[in-house]
């Protein structure tokens, strides 16, 4: 098994980074394999090969959303820009810009506390030093 | 705004951040438990018990042919620590000052840590159980000497494995034992701490208010800490001279494997 998640040493990283980049990396096989799902169904004749992979297909849209909910509670200030663009109608670049502005440029959680839920997010330290 | 009320402090983003970067350091710190236990939430601060899949009988039915058994749960704990900052020191901050007095908030962090660690080690009388006091493996113990400190060690990992207790083990160290072990090297100038390490294979965690140590497995199911508002820095009241602020969080500690355990007496 390889390791190529990791684009440091490893054994430099904290516990919660290396989950992190692990999710990471998950997030990115599962889009992948929603491309690979997407150019098979459109030259596949078989109904019973497009329903099977209809189906896996719809895991892999599970298993992303999963992935992208972990890393955007864990991440804060993704998360607020993710809030400004997903689900949101119209212009998604405009979108983009203006949650970028507000997640960066206003210095910082601030009053709304590191986490979500206004906590200082420390959680689990199991992995930490010591 | 959540309960926490920190949008009617007068203390500016900056000042948030500084005060919650210099919590989080604190703490880390001095979390013994949250290295060693499994963990699990934030459940959020309206969340009050722990699940623990038993009943107990009532006495009686609302009506006949009907049987009734009532949910037993484990009420969540809170903590709370006051703690007050200056807003003169706070502005200086705002100005870039690096040496900002936040003292009371670095007293109160290791005063909650503290808790959090005599909670889950030793218990709460009354409220929770911990992990030392439901072993049921006969204590070991330490004395002052260094020297036999592997053979404390590797005694209460040969009991876990006796039981069927698998590793990796942790130890939580009191402060003193963990300063006599940091401080030692054995005959030929190994590290103590080292060697302790490789018996456990696992960490050795300095544990504020533990006393003396505790052994336990890490392999995961054995004790479980459940969080329901995880640690936080919340608004009181303030004046023209200080903020009043606290540190708070509310949980849940729930023992399942008693035998995965052994007390390391001081």
């Amino acid at each position: 098994m390889g390791f190529d998640q990791y684009h440091e040493p490893p054994e430099e990283l904290s516990a919660a980074t290396r989950t992190f980049a692990r999710l990471c990396a998950s997030l990115t096989e599962e889009a992948e394999a929603i491309g690979w799902y997407e150019q098979r169904l459109a030259i596949e004749t078989d109904p019973e090969a497009r329903a099977v992979m209809h189906d896996a297909q719809g895991e892999e849209f599970k298993h992303f959303s999963m992935d992208l909910e972990f890393l955007l509670r864990r991440t804060p200030p993704w998360r607020e820009i993710a809030q400004g663009i997903l689900f949101q109608p119209g212009d998604i670049v405009e979108h983009g810009e203006e949650a970028e502005a507000e997640a960066l440029d206003g210095g910082g959680p601030g009053a709304e506390g590191a986490s979500e839920d206004g906590s200082l997010g420390i959680r689990s330290l199991r992995g930490a030093s010591r | 705004m959540n309960h926490l009320l920190r949008s009617h402090a007068p203390i500016s983003d900056a000042g948030w951040q500084l005060l919650d970067q210099e919590a989080t350091e604190r703490l880390s710190t001095a979390l013994a438990a949250r290295k060693l236990v499994d963990f699990s939430g934030p459940q959020g601060w309206d969340h009050s018990a722990m699940n623990l899949g038993r009943t107990s009988p009532l006495a009686s039915a609302p009506a006949d042919g009907v049987a009734g058994l009532q949910r037993r749960v484990l009420p969540l704990v809170e903590v709370r620590s006051d703690f007050t900052v200056s807003r003169a020191e706070l502005r200086d901050a705002d100005r870039g000052a690096a040496d900002a007095d936040l003292e009371e908030l670095d007293q109160a962090a290791h005063q909650i840590a503290l808790a959090e660690n005599v909670s889950v080690f030793h218990g709460w009388p009354g409220a929770i159980t911990g992990i030392a006091e439901a072993s049921p493996h006969e204590q070991v113990s330490l004395g002052e000497g260094t020297d036999a400190y592997p053979r404390h060690v590797a005694l209460a990992v040969e009991r876990l494995l006796c039981a069927g207790i698998g590793g990796p083990y942790g130890l939580a160290l009191g402060r003193e034992q963990y300063r006599r072990v940091v401080e030692t090297a054995e005959h030929g100038g190994y590290p103590l701490l080292d060697h302790l390490r490789k018996i456990l294979d696992g960490p050795l965690v300095w544990a504020p208010g533990v006393d003396g140590g505790v052994v336990l497995s890490l392999r995961g199911g054995d004790f479980r800490f459940e969080s329901g508002q995880d640690l936080s820095i919340g608004y009181d009241s303030h004046d023209g001279e200080t903020v009043q602020l606290y540190l708070e969080e509310s949980f849940g500690f729930h023992v399942a494997t008693p035998e995965a355990a052994v007390a390391l007496k001081p």
